[in-house]
């Protein structure tokens, strides 16, 4: 029977072929947690008696959603993830390494046809580069640490099309947000998305993470793409080994088939307090902000912060207004620097933190204050996510971010280009 | 396993959250603690309304929000037998079964708040005493009903030392 991509890794992984609904223990290829949920999974590993991990190479944790440590609880627990470690000898990647979900590929841990979990629902952005990758709760990790092996329920599969030609000033992020409101914030649970069409072979490996970052927010498991040049090029630069890739057999089978044509696509943003709550930029044009942050595992790449600096090259950010600016990870901050990026940003007014999760999760960084507005180039607006239920959060590209920090209120970023 | 109790009804989307307050979270690690604050920002009191067994009863997408463990845990210290809801978040229904806490996925339109039910997970059947109904669910997969026949996959795991497949 013909299989989509997600059905032959997991078949791959188990050794018997498995199909949508089919319920399957497979073996694993990498596994972490970070610093929020490694506390837990320390605890289960203990409690089911593990007495060392199943493969010391295919397992490491990373500090980055609190870091460097804010306040002494949380120094504690990064102590513990540091102590565990060592104990096992597995790798850390410890404060201003980045954000897991860049640091996790860069690190070389992700290739195409692999299967990954990780105890972190943003997990599924490996799918840019062909692995089956998902969120797990940390009590599923303990259990692959200890045996390398996880339940599955292997997902049906809704196909996503993109045609036409993403208009100027319009992203990756602007693409994806536009289909989160199609789809609804439950539009794809328990389901995997496999993204197709000629304006996914135009996006740049970067564009096709965020894409896959933000999945997760329609409820879906994964969301995963074939493998091209562009592919190959970002592979060649971290991953070493010869790889496989898996493509979807041409009669497999969807539960739906989906087309976008964004050749008229505007600038997209998502409303507090929900993420599927997405209207055009231009509709929101008089609303005052008073942070902006560019930065996360949807849109903290080079290829953001380039674009972030293109806009404020010259300019200066709002009086008004505070911009924050985390790079995903050490590479990339590296590499911002040599390019002048961070210069032209920090010139402009925005101030750099540590290479992580930074503001987006709320335990350090830059919490808001009551009443305030965000905009946000992360991938959740929830009530209370940065740390203060009185504050709202707007969700756009790197662009209108970045145009919104020197206006003072939210803009089309076509105004700039 | 058959669990017998009374529904506690709730609506679709109840997220996180609402399970455990965000403010509770971080506090303490212990879970007979935190389960007296259950769903207390919806429905103030409702702890104290719970028998055990008792299930609660939800619409779609029940369990959304973040994939910390506290929420299916707080809900089974409260004395919960089962959660039946039209849907849940997907890394809900994990967490469920891996702490030990049995769900059922059906349409829960004709089952009211008060309704007297009687579940039994092995035949996947869920029978109404108030309304003199029988339903039949969908029982779950087999490796789901031995995790939760041990109580979690941390028991589990302590027994059979891995998988048993
Ligand atoms: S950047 Fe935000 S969404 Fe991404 S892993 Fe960190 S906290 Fe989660």
């Amino acid at each position: 029977m013909p299989k989509t991509i997600s059905e032959k890794i997991l078949s791959n992984h188990c050794s018997k072929s498995v199909y949508a609904g089919d319920i399957a223990i497979c073996n694993i290829d990498f596994a972490f947690a970070q610093d929020g949920t490694s506390p837990l999974a320390i605890r289960a590993f203990k409690k089911m008696g593990g007495k060392s991990v199943f493969d010391r190479e295919k397992v490491a944790f990373v500090i980055d959603h609190s870091s460097p440590s804010p306040n002494e609880a949380i120094s504690a627990l990064h102590r513990l993830m540091r102590k565990f470690a060592d104990l096992h000898e597995i790798k850390v990647y410890d404060i201003g390494s980045g954000v897991c979900h860049q640091v996790i590929p860069e690190g070389g841990h992700v290739f195409p046809g692999s299967l990954v979990i990780g105890a972190d629902s943003h997990t599924c952005t490996y799918g840019a580069i062909n692995a089956f990758s998902t969120g797990v709760g940390s009590t599923d990790l303990a259990a692959a640490f200890v045996s390398g092996k996880l339940w599955f329920k292997v997902p049906e599969t809704i196909k996503i099309e993109i045609v036409g030609r993403l208009p100027y000033g319009v992203y990756a992020k602007d693409l994806i947000l536009h289909i989160i409101g199609d789809l609804g914030a439950n539009g794809a649970n328990y389901k995997a998305v496999e993204f197709t069409g000629s304006v996914v072979e135009d996006l740049s490996v970067d564009a096709r993470f965020t894409i896959a970052n933000m999945v997760t927010e329609a409820g879906a498991k994964v969301g995963i793409f074939t493998v091209d040049d562009k592919t190959r090029e970002w592979l060649r630069k971290y991953y070493r080994k010869p790889i496989n890739p898996v493509l979807p057999d041409p009669d497999a089978n969807y539960v739906d088939i989906k087309r976008y044509d964004v050749s008229s696509l505007q600038p997209q943003i998502a409303s507090p307090h929900a993420v599927d709550n997405v209207c055009r930029v231009s509709d929101l044009s008089s609303v005052k902000i008073n942070q902006a942050f560019l930065g996360t595992c949807t849109n903290g790449r080079l290829e953001d912060l380039r674009i972030g600096a293109s806009i404020l090259k010259g300019r200066r950010v709002h009086p008004q207004v505070r911009l924050i600016i985390a790079p995903a990870s050490r590479l990339i901050y590296l590499e911002a620097i040599k390019e002048g990026i961070l210069q032209v940003l920090v010139e402009a007014g925005g101030v750099v933190v540590t290479p992580g999760c930074g503001c987006c999760v709320g335990t350090h960084n830059g919490i808001p204050s009551d009443f305030e507005r965000v905009i946000s180039t992360s991938n959740r607006n929830f009530q209370g996510r940065m740390g203060n239920r009185r504050a709202f959060i707007y969700l756009a590209s790197p662009a209108t971010v970045a145009a919104s920090s020197i206006t003072g209120k939210i803009t089309d970023p076509r105004e700039f280009l | 396993m058959r669990l017998t109790g009374r529904v506690h009804k709730f609506g679709d989307n109840i997220n996180t959250d609402y399970i455990i307050s965000g403010k509770y979270k971080f506090k303490t690690l212990d879970m007979d603690e935190l389960a007296k604050h259950l769903f207390e920002d919806l429905e103030p009191g409702f702890y104290n309304r719970i028998d055990p067994g008792d299930f609660i009863v939800a619409g779609s997408n029940f369990g959304c929000g973040s994939s910390r463990e506290q929420a299916p845990l707080v809900i089974k210290h409260a004395g919960i037998s089962s959660v039946i809801a039209c849907s849940f978040s997907r890394i809900f229904y994990r967490n469920s079964i891996n702490v030990g806490l049995p769900l059922i996925e059906y349409d829960t339109s004709r089952i009211s708040q008060g309704d007297e039910l009687i579940v039994d997970l092995e035949n996947g059947t869920i029978s109404n005493k108030t309304k003199g109904e029988m339903i039949e669910a969908r029982t779950l997969p087999r490796i789901m009903r031995e995790i939760l026949k041990e109580g979690g996959l941390v028991p589990y795991f302590k027994k059979y030392k891995g998988f048993r497949f």
